[in-house]
This record gives C-alpha cells, sequence and structure tokens, in this order.
C-alpha cells in the first residue's frame, strides 16, 4: 500500500513540532516516545503498520483547534483517531503526520429526555452511550460488533452500521448534530437538537467522511425507547439459495426485523466450535432473525416468519422463548470474528453490499474463488440489507500469504460491485479499498468527491493518502473544462 | 416567458449545461415546477425542466429499492408502490395546494431536491434518509454518480445527502435511486384534546418516550382542527394533539389501548381508524389545516407560510414569542419538532421576529410561501453562521463554479 511520500521538511522540524505541540497540550498529552508510540502504528486492521510521527492527545475544543491552526501554518498532516477499530486502515498513522487522539474526549455532556437525544464527546464509546441511559429504558440504535470499544467520533466518521440498522438506520439516520474543528482551526457546529438542515446537508456529508473533512469533538445522537421485547428464530437451511429466498420472502412479505443474519457452513462450524450455541451443523446456511417490538406483535410475526422458513425447506426451527435462549442464538453470530480467528492464525475480513437476489451465484463464484487461491473463506452477512461478511483464512507467516489473500479479497469486493453492488457496506474505503474506487467510480466521480474534500480542507492535510486512490491539487480540481460547441443536438437553441 | 429545454436523456442535459456553462448563462432548474415558489425567487431566461426525465425504470420490491427519472410523477411512483403494498417511508408531502398550485404535480426530483418529508420524519427519517444512489450533471457539464442501489453502503462521500436538500442549486439530477418500504397493514390515531401547547408537547413527548412505535405526533390548536375535513376533528371545537399508531392489525389495537391508558391524564381520548386516521395525517402532512391555498387566504394577500424545525422542547417557549409578536395561527408537527406557521399582515412576512426568537431556541426556518417581492429581500432560508455559510460557498463553488444552476434560490450567489 503506497502512501503519499513523507514530507523530508517536516521530519527534519519533529523536534520543533513536539515543542510546539507541548505548548498547547501540557503535560503527558504529547507522544514522541517509539515504545509509546508503537501502540498507535495500526488500527483494526492490523496488516497495515506506520508509526505516526507524533500522537498528541488533547482534552479539549480550544487545544484541538489551536493544534490544527498550528499544522496549517507549518504544513504538518493530521491524521485522527478514536479507538482505533477502524478495519479499513482510516486511523493508520502516516510517517510524516500527527496521530491526533481524541481518548480523552470521554465524557457524556448532556442527557436530554425532552427532546430524547444524547450529547456526547467524541471519545466515548458506543456502547457508553446505550448504558447511561438503558436504565430508563431508551438506547442508541445503532451496534456494531465492536461497540464496547469504538468511538462514537469514529461511527460518525465511518458512518458505522450494525445488526440492527436495517430497522433503525445507521450512524446517518441516528445523528442530530456535531462540533467540528476544521483544518484552519475553525470551529463549526452542524445541525443540533432539531431535525434536518436549512441549507446544504453539511452533517450528512461528513457522516462517513472518515477523518479527511474535520475534527470531530461533539455528537449529538438520538436515543430510541428500548422496544417491549425481542424475541428470535435461529433457522437452518439445506442451502445458502433457500436461506436467501427465505430473506427476500420475509421483506416480501413486508416484514422488516430488528436483525436477519446469515451464516455459511464455515462459520457456523467455527461459530459452534468456539460457543457451543446448538447451531444445526449440518446446515449449509443459517438464519437468525430477530423481531423487536410489542409482545403481541412479536408473537404474530415469530409464526409468519416461521412459516416462510418452512415453505423454504428450512431443515430446523427454533424460536427463543426467554431472553438467554436469544442471547444464546447471537452469541455465534457475535463471536464469529473470533471464532473464525481461532482456526485460522490470521483473517482478512471483507465488507461488500450486493443486491440480495444475486447472493448465491456470489457465494458459488467465492467458493471458485477460495479454490483458486487455495484459501478457506466463511461468511458471514447481514442478510436483510445484503452486506457480506466473507472472513479470508491466511497465515501471515507463510510468505506470500497476506498478498494472495489480499488479490482473493480484492477479486470479492470487485464481483459485488460486478453485480449491481458496492464496495462496503460498513467499514469504510481506508487504505484497504483506496485502490479499488476506480472499479465503482469514474474519475469525474471521484474528482467530484475530492472537491468536497477541498471545499472543508483545500490543503489536504487531513488524514491525506485515504480514500481517494490519487490526490489532485484543490487548485487543480476546481479548475473549469469547458467543453463549448460540443453539443450533439445541432436543433438546439443556442443561447 | 422563459425559454424551456426539455432534455429527455442525460446527455441532453449534460450538453445544455456544457452549452450554458460555456456562455455563462445561468439555468433554472425544474421538474414541474410545482414548487417554484419556494426560496428566493430566481427570474432566468432559461429553464432546464426534468419532466421528461420520467418513469421508473427499476422496481425490485424484494430489495426494497426504486430507481426513477427525476421527472417521474409522485402520483405514479405511488401507484407503482400501492399494487405491493409498500410506501416512501418518509411520506413525501405534496405542497401544491399550499402554494397556490393544483395537488399531485410533484415530482420525485423535487421531493428528493428540497429534502421533504412528512409526519413520519421522526421515526423513519426524511427524503436525505432513503436516498440511496445518484445520477446528476453538475455545473461543470459533468455526469457524476454516487451512492448505489443497496441500502447499505459507505463506498466514498455520499453526495446523494448534498443533493438533497440542494434545490436544484448543485446538480441536474437526471436518476434517483430511493430505499421504499412494506406499507403498515393498519394505521390508527389516538386524539387527546389539549387545549394548550404545553399540554400537548407534554402528552406527544410522554408518547414518543414510550415503547409504543409512536409514527408520528402532532397538536392542532382549535381553529386549526376546524380545518380538518374529518368530521369528528373538525366539530371537537377544540384543540387536539393526535398520535399515530400503525403496524400489524393486533399490534396496533395493542398499543392504542396502551397509549389510551396512558394519555389519558392529559385529557380526553378518541380514537381514529385507519380511513380517517390516512385523511387527517395527509391533511397534515400537506399542510391543509393553515386556511388552504393561496386562493383561500386571498384576501389575506399578505399571509406567510412558515416551516419551522426546533428542538420538541423549544416549541412551547418558541410558539410564545411568536404569538407575542405577531398575528398568527400554527399548528404542530414532530412532536413539537416543527411548527408550521402562517403570519398574517408583516411587511417582512414575519422574518424578524421569527429569526430573532430562534437565536436561543437554535433550529431553522424556512419560508415557505410569501410575496415575491417579500421573497426577493428577506431571507427564505435560515441564514448560517460564518464558518458554515464559508462551507456552502465552497460547496457551490465545488459543485457549480459558474453559477449556473437556479443561482441565488437559496442564498445570494448559492
Ligand atoms: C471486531 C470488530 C467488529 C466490527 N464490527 C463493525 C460493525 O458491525 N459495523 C461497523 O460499521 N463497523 C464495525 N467495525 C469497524 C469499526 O469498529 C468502526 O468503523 C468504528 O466506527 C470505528 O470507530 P473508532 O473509534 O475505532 O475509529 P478509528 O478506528 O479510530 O477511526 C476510524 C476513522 O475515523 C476517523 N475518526 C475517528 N474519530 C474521529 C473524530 N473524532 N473526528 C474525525 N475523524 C475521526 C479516523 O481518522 C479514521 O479515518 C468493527 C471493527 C472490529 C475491530
Amino acid at each position: 500500500m503506497r502512501m503519499p511520500d513523507p514530507d523530508r521538511d517536516v521530519l527534519s522540524r519533529r523536534g520543533e513540532i513536539i515543542a510546539a505541540l507541548r505548548r498547547i497540550v501540557p503535560g503527558e498529552g504529547v507522544i514522541a516516545e517509539e515504545e509509546e508510540l508503537r501502540a498507535y502504528e495500526c488500527d483494526g486492521l492490523t496488516a497495515y503498520r506506520q508509526l505516526p510521527m507524533i500522537v498528541v492527545l488533547p482534552e479539549t475544543t480550544q487545544q484541538i483547534s489551536d493544534i490544527l491552526k498550528y499544522c496549517h501554518g507549518s504544513g504538518v498532516k493530521i491524521v485522527p483517531r478514536g479507538a482505533g477499530t477502524s478495519l479499513s486502515g482510516g486511523a493508520l498513522p502516516l510517517e510524516d503526520g500527527i496521530t491526533l487522539g481524541l481518548g480523552k474526549f470521554n465524557r457524556i455532556l448532556d442527557i436530554d429526555y425532552d427532546n430524547r437525544c444524547v450529547t456526547a464527546q467524541p471519545g466515548v464509546t458506543n456502547l457508553a452511550i446505550t448504558h447511561a441511559v438503558e436504565a430508563d429504558g431508551f438506547y442508541y440504535a445503532p451496534d456494531p460488533s465492536s461497540q464496547i470499544a469504538c468511538s462514537i467520533g469514529g461511527n460518525v466518521a465511518e458512518n458505522s452500521g450494525g445488526v440492527h440498522c436495517l430497522k433503525y438506520g445507521l450512524t446517518a439516520n441516528n445523528l442530530l448534530g456535531i462540533e467540528m474543528v476544521l483544518m484552519d482551526g475553525e470551529t463549526v457546529r452542524l445541525g443540533g437538537k432539531h431535525l434536518d438542515s436549512g441549507g446544504y446537508d453539511l452533517l450528512g456529508i461528513v457522516t462517513g467522511s472518515e477523518g479527511l473533512l474535520g475534527v470531530i469533538t461533539e455528537v449529538t445522537v438520538r436515543m430510541l425507547r428500548k422496544p417491549a421485547t425481542a424475541r428470535a428464530l435461529l433457522i437452518g437451511f439445506p442451502s445458502s439459495e433457500s436461506a436467501g429466498d427465505c430473506v427476500a420472502q420475509i421483506i416480501g412479505a413486508g416484514i422488516i426485523p430488528g436483525g436477519m443474519e446469515m451464516m455459511d457452513k464455515p462459520a457456523i462450524h467455527a461459530a459452534e466450535a468456539f460457543v457451543n450455541a446448538g447451531y444445526p451443523l449440518d446446515a449449509e446456511a443459517l438464519l437468525i432473525v430477530e423481531l423487536d417490538g410489542p409482545e403481541v406483535e412479536v408473537d404474530e410475526l415469530i409464526g409468519r416468519v416461521e412459516a416462510i422458513a418452512r415453505e423454504n425447506q428450512a431443515d430446523s426451527v427454533r424460536i427463543s422463548t426467554s431472553e438467554a435462549e436469544r442471547d444464546n442464538f447471537w452469541a455465534g453470530r457475535k463471536a464469529a470474528f473470533p471464532a473464525v480467528g481461532r482456526i485460522s492464525p490470521d483473517y482478512y475480513c471483507m465488507d461488500g453490499t450486493i443486491p440480495r437476489h444475486r447472493l448465491s451465484e456470489v457465494l458459488t463464484r467465492m467458493t471458485e474463488l477460495s479454490e483458486h487461491y487455495d484459501l478457506r473463506v466463511a461468511n458471514v452477512f447481514h442478510a436483510g440489507d445484503g452486506n457480506l461478511h466473507p472472513l479470508i483464512l491466511y497465515d501471515a507467516n507463510k510468505p506470500g500469504e497476506l498478498e494472495k489473500a489480499e488479490d482473493f479479497g480484492s477479486d470479492i469486493l470487485k464481483l459485488c460491485v460486478e453485480v449491481g453492488g458496492v464496495l462496503t457496506g460498513e467499514h469504510g474505503v481506508g487504505v484497504e479499498k483506496r485502490d479499488l474506487m476506480g472499479e465503482m467510480f469514474t474519475e469525474i466521480d471521484l474528482n467530484q468527491q475530492q472537491r468536497v474534500k477541498c471545499a472543508f480542507d483545500p490543503t489536504q492535510q487531513l488524514n491525506p493518502g485515504k480514500v481517494f486512490p490519487i490526490l489532485h491539487r484543490c487548485a487543480e480540481l476546481g479548475r473549469v473544462h469547458i467543453h463549448s460547441g460540443q453539443t450533439r443536438f445541432p436543433d438546439l437553441p443556442r443561447f | 416567458m422563459p425559454e424551456k429545454f426539455d432534455p429527455e436523456t442525460t446527455e441532453e442535459v449534460r450538453a445544455i449545461v456544457a452549452d450554458a456553462l460555456a456562455s455563462k448563462t445561468p439555468l433554472e432548474i425544474a421538474g414541474t415546477g410545482s414548487k417554484r415558489a419556494i426560496g428566493r425567487a430566481v427570474d432566468l431566461k432559461y429553464v432546464l425542466s426534468t419532466a421528461r426525465l420520467s418513469g421508473v425504470s427499476l422496481y425490485e420490491p424484494d430489495e426494497l429499492v426504486l430507481r426513477a427519472g427525476p421527472g417521474t410523477p409522485m402520483n405514479q411512483i405511488q401507484l407503482q408502490l400501492d399494487q405491493h403494498g409498500q410506501m416512501l417511508a418518509f411520506e413525501p408531502p405534496d405542497y401544491g395546494p399550499l402554494l397556490g398550485g393544483a395537488a399531485g404535480e410533484g415530482t420525485i426530483g423535487g421531493i428528493v431536491a428540497g429534502n421533504l418529508g412528512g409526519p413520519r420524519r421522526i421515526k423513519a427519517g426524511a427524503a436525505r434518509d432513503h436516498f440511496l444512489g445518484v445520477e446528476a450533471v453538475s455545473g461543470r457539464g459533468e455526469v457524476f454518480k454516487s451512492g448505489g442501489r443497496v441500502v447499505k453502503n459507505v463506498t466514498g462521500y455520499d453526495l446523494c445527502k448534498l443533493m438533497a436538500g440542494s434545490w436544484g442549486t448543485l446538480g441536474v439530477m437526471t436518476q434517483v435511486t430511493v430505499k421504499v418500504l412494506p406499507a403498515p397493514e393498519k394505521t390508527r390515531t389516538v386524539l387527546i384534546s389539549c387545549a394548550d401547547a404545553g399540554t400537548a408537547i407534554d402528552a406527544m413527548t410522554r408518547a414518543l418516550s414510550s415503547p409504543h412505535d409512536v409514527s408520528a405526533a402532532a397538536w392542532m390548536p382549535a381553529p386549526a382542527a376546524a380545518r380538518s375535513g374529518i368530521s369528528y376533528v373538525a366539530a371537537a371545537h377544540t384543540a387536539l394533539a393526535a398520535v399515530r399508531v400503525e403496524g400489524i392489525g393486533s399490534s396496533v389495537d395493542a398499543r392504542c389501548d396502551a397509549l389510551r391508558d396512558e394519555l389519558s391524564e392529559f385529557g380526553e381520548i378518541e380514537e381514529l381508524h385507519t380511513h380517517n386516521s390516512l385523511k387527517l395525517w395527509s391533511e397534515i402532512r400537506d399542510v391543509r389545516l393553515l386556511g388552504g391555498g393561496l386562493h383561500a387566504v386571498a384576501n389575506s394577500g399578505d399571509d406567510a407560510i412558515w416551516r419551522i424545525s426546533v428542538p420538541p422542547a423549544e416549541a412551547l417557549g418558541l410558539l410564545g414569542w411568536l404569538h407575542a409578536g405577531l398575528e398568527m395561527d400554527a399548528f404542530l408537527d414532530w412532536g413539537g419538532g416543527l411548527i408550521w406557521a402562517r403570519v398574517t399582515g408583516m411587511v417582512d412576512a414575519g422574518s424578524y421576529v421569527i429569526r430573532r426568537a430562534m437565536v436561543s431556541t437554535g433550529g431553522h426556518a424556512l419560508l415557505v410561501r410569501a410575496r415575491d417581492d417579500q421573497r426577493a429581500v428577506e431571507p427564505v432560508f435560515h441564514p448560517e453562521t460564518a464558518g458554515v455559510e464559508r462551507l456552502t460557498r465552497n460547496i457551490k463553488e465545488a459543485f457549480d463554479p459558474e453559477r449556473i444552476l437556479n443561482p441565488g434560490r437559496m442564498f445570494d450567489g448559492i
């Protein structure tokens, strides 16, 4: 993975930059020792590592503003970092850049029941928001599997989802407002406790912008009342086709489950070996369907889903009758990543989305690719919205295997795009999928996206090297290319 | 009369915009023009209409996705969705009559470009939340796309978010892909007689904080209720809060019963069944309760209509301020988070009082309807803070550097 060439001049000024940062963030907040920097050398995508030039851990928005202003003036790059759980290398450090960690922004600022929202600093974990309001019967809906660790600021930057997002939406649909510091040090507020924006939806464009537009310093999200009850079905199928048909018919019948997850045989076996959830080992595909809401509704829909499952050749149907049993159904799915980690020295998690009706075709071709690369693959799948998480098993200690796994992963993502899907459903582009962006977008598409980057950060000092395969200068992108006289409509009246 | 272009393909749109760019000729971008009265008045010599970029090109009910040309009439989309028991969950409104025009003229492009949504906004989101993919021609004369046809996608910047609510000032959309959802089997409305806004907001807050999955909550003061076409509501002679419950039959029944119990302390309770519920919520959605169209208020030609989004808990205070400073008729949607107001007899359409009061409440106010001369001087869209304004200008520059797409529709030069 090629990153932008480090700026020799900046590297040579390292001592001076450290001193300047220490004037802004006194005490322990500036990290410059190699052993301590090591902790920041990668995020959740551990295959890529780079020691940052310096790490700074500010405590106030004013300090962040001062840091950015200083860096803006002296040409230093910034990589924002939340909890470092990104699976796409979004928080991968730069050799000549400062990693700006938001770990000390860990306070919940306001719980507002009248407006049904919570305001938190960006370093607060996703789960901590739910914890803060659950005693009163509320929760924060988007629930990435990493929710005990990942930060709400990182969630905004990645527009993270979770198993409940088919029904309750991604981060973008649950976010009301942010405070953000721009690269030149200016602080802006987007949104608030009200809905929608009067002008351009800047809040919407910042959501999922992967730390390239500004440093988020405060987040306001909606809280929802916990559904009265939730129950789950665990359904085993003889083929992924029948499982896929079942999913389509559930949705076709007008049912939007709270969660609908699928696992293929290798994933079922890995999970069962790890947690003994009682998954059917002879099933080719396993579906967990969770229904939540008022009790009568859940009971009735459970019946409808069961009927649909049986019509689609389900071999086994179990219905949870207690919270403990429901948790048990989920235990295997939730532990799928570590479970796969146990059967293989390393695994590489992919994140493409496909139109659901292409599922069995994609799985078949994935099996062929698995044979071609001689690497195993296990699939977990947000079935309701077509978001696939193929886990490619490899051994980094075997020469060439990481590269093989990466090539296999690229082929899977290209396949997703080929069938009408996209490169990433929730993990972001980062550095990982950066060079695949051309599979989905034309140069014109990408240039238009980069112009949005330029609107926020014209000097391109925030998290450069991520998302975009080629970094054009903003001045160059700003130029207007007029194709006058090329109209193919001679009968068109001329202006 | 402005000269009109009616392109039928993306390529034709591109060619027209490229020509306009070459000669620096600004274009008005419109669908059927049903919402032309919203925004600052743009009086241009040329109109590019998307009306003929029409038709649903993809609809897969099982995949919850629909793609259409921007000029596709909402009625046509509605019809197709009805056949499969589906809906656009954000409840696209029809402001035709409110703006003095006919009903049923809007296009999907206009709904998306205005990021409009109805009462279900509080539960399901606005147009922006259901906008999966776009193809558009920028003011640079280039065809770009963003997003896709799948509901879960974070690949690259989500330019759909910028296109939604940009009122044709960033690009001419040539294709939009939206998420569709199953329509509820049954709808019911719990009505609570709440004479004052404070009680109503408390009741709505209670309902929206309950586990009963309320999909809309509105309050109609007596004059608004009196304008309803539902005889029970119109004849109630009192202000009413309305709380909507949707879903499968057994669930709706159970939740309505629970809500009746829990809300009875706020006032007398009544209930509307599906037919009347649908009617009431379409009246609220389309803002029929403020006194009909321009014709209906022709004798009060200065009347202006405002759409004010605030934190719900601020609505009571704000209403108090506005009533103190303005002759005004209003009702609340979104559990108090949306104030619809008709302001009478103000030269500035009420702008000064409203904007000033909102400095402390936060939120934004859109002057939805006002005379041309008022719209020419009063800010129609909510004034932005300096930092946000700078970003807005930069975004316009990024998409439309020569200011040829609907220039000035939203803000001066934007
Ligand atoms: C085991 C595991 C399971 C996961 N499951 C899911 C899942 O189910 N769904 C899902 O969507 N994701 C999942 N993820 C991915 C990851 O947890 C999310 O992307 C998460 O939102 C990242 O948050 P973070 O705080 O760790 O951010 P980081 O990794 O620190 O940063 C991610 C990106 O956000 C930027 N950033 C972080 N904070 C800020 C800020 N305050 N201002 C500006 N930019 C900022 C960074 O520059 C970087 O580009 C999973 C990860 C792991 C390891």
